[in-house]
């Protein structure tokens, strides 16, 4: 078995290693810097868990950019979620932790994957629920399209083509204790079992 | 390894393990920062009908559980003794058939019989919430009672937690010594040999009746109410007997740790179980608890009504 | 009418009985073996090979609930359930509606025991008027009217005095009281044993004291008053200590077991399940223990099933609010076979017998209860050995409230004859 192959028997293709992953975030960093003028009013909000993860990176790539630290956030969507009685299992909820008042801020919503919008859509209701913040962006490692929802990112690292039975996983050694990695998986299991 | 909730009733804190309760509590953290939102309100039991069935009389718990339930969007329904068809011969298995009927998909049942929500969970689909059933459990008050320890003391376990007053009675009591013990406290039980009977020692428990004793070592004194009242004389000679030994006075308060923390489940009987100052004063988390009450009630009904049931 | 029993173990403790033989059966009475030779019409013949031939068994403490409570049992079909369990003779307690505490009920009892009971129903009467423990009822009428004991059962006369005077006088009919031992201020509204069950689960307590001190106040009257007094359902150590003592004094004291009483402990309300609910309740292991002692030595010598019939939808409700009892008398005999007799060897064959038999039948002065010549021919055939499983679904009885469904039990009744004619069969 090849070093890099994930410990399972599904097919797998690699669509990012540790070094392809850490470009495309310094290039989301690069995108959020050139957009929001005012660093100090931008928020990057991370969705549990992977997301917060990432957030928690960009800020720092946007530290070393411009050296300034841009403030991070968590928002928990499990208790805005609409799909709560489709779930086999109930997702665990974390505390939200946002900077208040929202009123003056850019909050950019970090996640590892969109899929059909609708996590996007929960945390929006849940930014919603904090209060009215200036504007609202979205960042994602991977847009692999099926969206449900009129959502559109503004943020993306990367643009992957899927089959709704195909699963996009997303490793990061903080989360996962696993090497930063993107895999694409042939999977058996229906769409509606898939994670984002 | 992440313990995932598959209980469709909360009915007791002696059948979860020490890894659900902590589940809870973590629920619970998430949900008591909606509190402090400016919209306290998500949408996770939307569409979800909850019924209040209060048999037994109580406006404290009735109510958090009711702000509980808006606050997660689900529908409720109160119903007391006084409205219900039970006053009019109908049993428990029939009106909460009724209810099924009627779609209700959590029942939180307060009643006066011990087993009365086992009995329910049993012959309805809905989920059921022990709200307290006559001396045997009250669930949630033991969670929100172990959540503010947390809350203050950072950790449960190693702590020396004295419950003091009606144990014998009480079905607070007896949630929060299942829940303690499980969660690595010592738990000393305080009050008169009537109300504080030997064979809670099989519990676990250690008793005593020497309030001064105790009060040193506690980290947690958790008064409980005196129900003179409704508890037949031969208990106690009375209530200025009981002030005497068991009453936590401002005397007797010098002997606490300073952080000690004082709690009670309330409602207070001011100058009986304890010094009317004390319960407002800086030892007091009387309404830390009322507050953290909310956000584990709200963590319940989110548990127990989000699993998929069949 | 002639019936032949072939090859049975005729066990008949009265007369020191244990043999294998055949029993004849002429004209309802037991008939020397001898007197075939004298008969010339037809001959019933019944293959007791490896079963006990048994006096029919007595179990002197059953509730039909008629008049009255007809959804829970009638006379009918709790008198089935009583055949289908061995039994040919059964004592009715009077908590009825209205209670049998009049001439009236008795008889109607009576006749409507002798239209459709198929065994024999003897009725109990009460003490006191309407078992409210107040004032005496008319023991001297219901005597006349046939009851064969007295009782209050269910509850308990808690003025000593009075109950002194009842004893006294019911001695003048030679009708002996059962009392269903119980002290109202130390039980309150106990559900639940006393002890860490009823702790963990917090159900109101019923202590052992609440009984013990009962049938210390029997002890004391039986003594006073010179006459029999039998407590009911024997539960706690110390009961069973008291009575140890007493009978070793010779007093007119006995005490009855049932098979809730042994077969379970107090562990089993943990569900709060109302089946495992019975007045008094289940009790300790401890007790357990003393009970099955008191069996073997004596102190306990009369077996009884407290039959206490309540239809599923009474049952079904929370713990508080439930009956106490349970059904009995188609489970009792495999249960005390299974347990006494074969697991825990209490007891010999024929000692069990004896407490099925002659020793209800002396408390009451019954004629029944042997196998002697002339006497009445109720019989019991038992299969000791047969294994088999308690399905509700078949119990005669109207109510099916028993914990014991589904138990695997060694030992039960397949035949059973009232008056030379078989009213039950397996």
């Amino acid at each position: 078995m090849k070093k890099d192959q994930p410990p399972n028997e599904t097919r797998s293709v690699r669509i990012f290693d540790a070094e392809a992953l850490r470009r495309a975030l310094r290039r989301i960093a690069h995108e959020i810097i050139e957009r929001n003028r005012h660093l100090d009013g931008l928020v990057l909000a991370g969705i549990p868990a992977r997301g917060v993860a990432l957030a928690q990176r960009l800020a720092a790539d946007i530290e070393a950019i411009e050296k300034v630290r841009v403030a991070t956030g968590v928002i928990d969507v499990s208790m805005h979620r609409d799909d709560l009685r489709q779930r086999a299992t109930l997702p665990v909820v974390r505390a939200s932790e946002l900077p208040l008042p929202l009123g003056e801020r850019t909050v950019v919503i970090v996640d590892d994957v969109l899929f059909t919008g609708r996590t996007c859509r929960a945390a929006l209701d849940a930014i919603g629920s904090f209060g009215r913040p200036a504007s609202i962006q979205f960042a994602v490692l991977i847009d692999r399209g099926h969206r449900e929802l009129p959502i559109r990112p503004d943020y993306v690292g990367k643009n992957l083509p899927t089959s709704r039975i195909e699963r996009v996983r997303v490793r990061l050694q903080e989360t996962d204790r696993e090497p930063d990695a993107v895999w694409l998986e042939k999977s058996d299991e229906t769409p509606q079992a898939l994670s984002s | 390894m992440t313990v995932h909730w598959t209980r469709k009733d909360l009915l007791g804190l002696r059948e979860l393990s020490a890894e659900e309760i902590t589940l809870v509590l973590e629920t619970a953290d998430a949900f008591k920062q909606v509190g402090t939102r400016e919209v306290k309100k998500v949408p996770a039991l939307q569409g979800k009908t909850l019924i209040n069935l209060f048999i037994e009389p109580s406006t404290r718990t009735r109510t958090s559980f009711e702000l509980a339930a808006k606050r997660l969007s689900a529908d409720i329904v109160n119903i007391t003794a006084a409205a219900s068809s039970l006053t009019k011969g109908e049993t428990l298995k029939d009106t909460a058939k009724v209810l099924e009927a009627n779609h209700a998909d959590l029942i939180v049942l307060r009643h006066s019989s011990a087993g009365a929500a086992q009995f329910l969970s049993t012959r309805v689909r809905a989920s059921v919430i022990n709200a307290g059933d006559g001396a045997h459990e009250h669930p949630t008050q033991g969670l929100l009672d172990l959540y503010t320890i947390r809350e203050k003391k950072g950790a449960v376990a190693g702590l020396h937690v004295a419950i003091i007053g009606d144990i014998l009675f009480s079905r607070v009591a007896r949630s929060n010594i299942f829940a303690l013990l499980k969660m690595g406290a010592r738990v000393t039980l305080v009050g008169p040999s009537t109300l504080v009977p030997r064979e809670f020692e099989q519990l676990g428990a250690k008793i005593s009746h020497q309030l001064d004793e105790v009060l040193p070592s506690a980290d947690v004194v958790n008064l409980l109410r005196i129900q003179h009242e409704r508890q037949r004389k031969e208990y106690f000679p009375g209530l200025g007997e009981y002030i005497r030994f068991f009453g936590l006075t401002k005397s007797r308060a010098k002997l606490l740790k300073p952080d000690c923390l004082i709690m009670h489940p309330g409602p207070i009987n001011r100058g009986v179980e304890i010094d009317s100052d004390l319960a407002d004063g800086p030892q007091s988390v009387i309404f830390d608890q009322v507050t953290n009450g909310l956000a584990i009630r709200m963590a319940v009904l989110y548990l127990c009504g989000g699993i998929v049931t069949r | 009418m002639t019936t032949l029993i072939r090859n049975g173990r005729i066990i008949d403790p009265v007369n020191g009985r244990d043999e294998i033989a055949d029993l004849l059966i002429v004209d309802g009475r037991i008939a020397p073996l001898d007197q075939r030779s004298t008969i010339n019409h037809q001959l019933d013949e019944i293959d007791a090979a490896n079963l006990i031939v048994s006096p029919g068994l007595i179990d002197i403490h059953v509730h039909l609930r008629e008049p009255g409570f007809g959804w829970k049992e009638t006379i009918g079909s709790g008198a089935r359930a009583a055949a289908a369990g061995g039994f040919t003779t059964v004592v009715c307690m009077p908590n009825t509606s209205p209670v049998a505490d009049s001439p009236s009920t008795i008889a109607w009892i009576k006749d409507r025991a002798a239209e459709v009971a198929g065994i024999h129903v003897l009725p109990a009467g009460a003490i006191s008027k309407n078992l409210a423990g107040e004032e005496l009822a008319p023991i001297g009428s219901l005597a006349q009217a046939g009851v064969v004991a007295i009782t209050d059962d269910g509850h308990c006369i808690q003025n000593n005095e009075l109950m002194r005077r009842a004893v006294e006088y019911a001695r003048m009919f030679d009708l002996p009281v059962l009392d269903h031992c119980q002290d109202y201020n130390l039980v309150g509204n106990g559900v639940a044993h006393e002890g860490y069950w009823s702790t963990l689960l917090g159900l109101p307590g019923w202590p052992g004291a609440g009984e013990e001190a009962i049938v210390a106040r029997n002890i004391l009257l039986a003594e006073l008053c010179d006459h029999r007094i039998h407590c009911q359902h024997i539960s706690a150590a110390g009961s069973v200590r008291l009575l140890r003592e007493a009978r070793a004094r010779g007093l007119k004291i006995s005490g009855e077991v049932c098979p809730h009483h042994i077969a379970l402990t107090d562990a089993a309300i943990e569900n709060f399940d109302t089946d495992y609910k019975m007045n008094p309740p289940l009790r300790t292991q401890r007790d357990v223990d003393a009970l099955l002692e008191g069996i073997a030595d004596g102190t306990l010598d009369i077996l009884a099933s407290d039959h206490a019939p309540h239809a599923k939808f009474e049952k079904e409700v929370e713990f508080d609010a439930a009956p106490f009892g349970i059904v009995g008398l188609e489970t009792e005999l495999g249960l005390f076979l299974d347990l006494l007799v074969h697991r825990h060897k209490t007891v010999d064959l024929p000692r069990l017998i004896a407490l099925f038999t002659v020793n209800p039948a002396r408390l009451l002065g019954l004629e029944s209860g042997t196998l002697s010549l002339g006497a009445p021919a109720d019989i019991t055939l038992i299969d000791p050995a047969l294994e088999w499983t308690v399905d509700v679904g078949t119990f005669a009885s109207a109510s099916r409230n028993t914990p014991f469904d589904s138990w695997r039990l060694k030992g039960r009744a397949v035949r059973t004859i009232v008056g030379g004619k078989t009213v039950w069969a397996l």
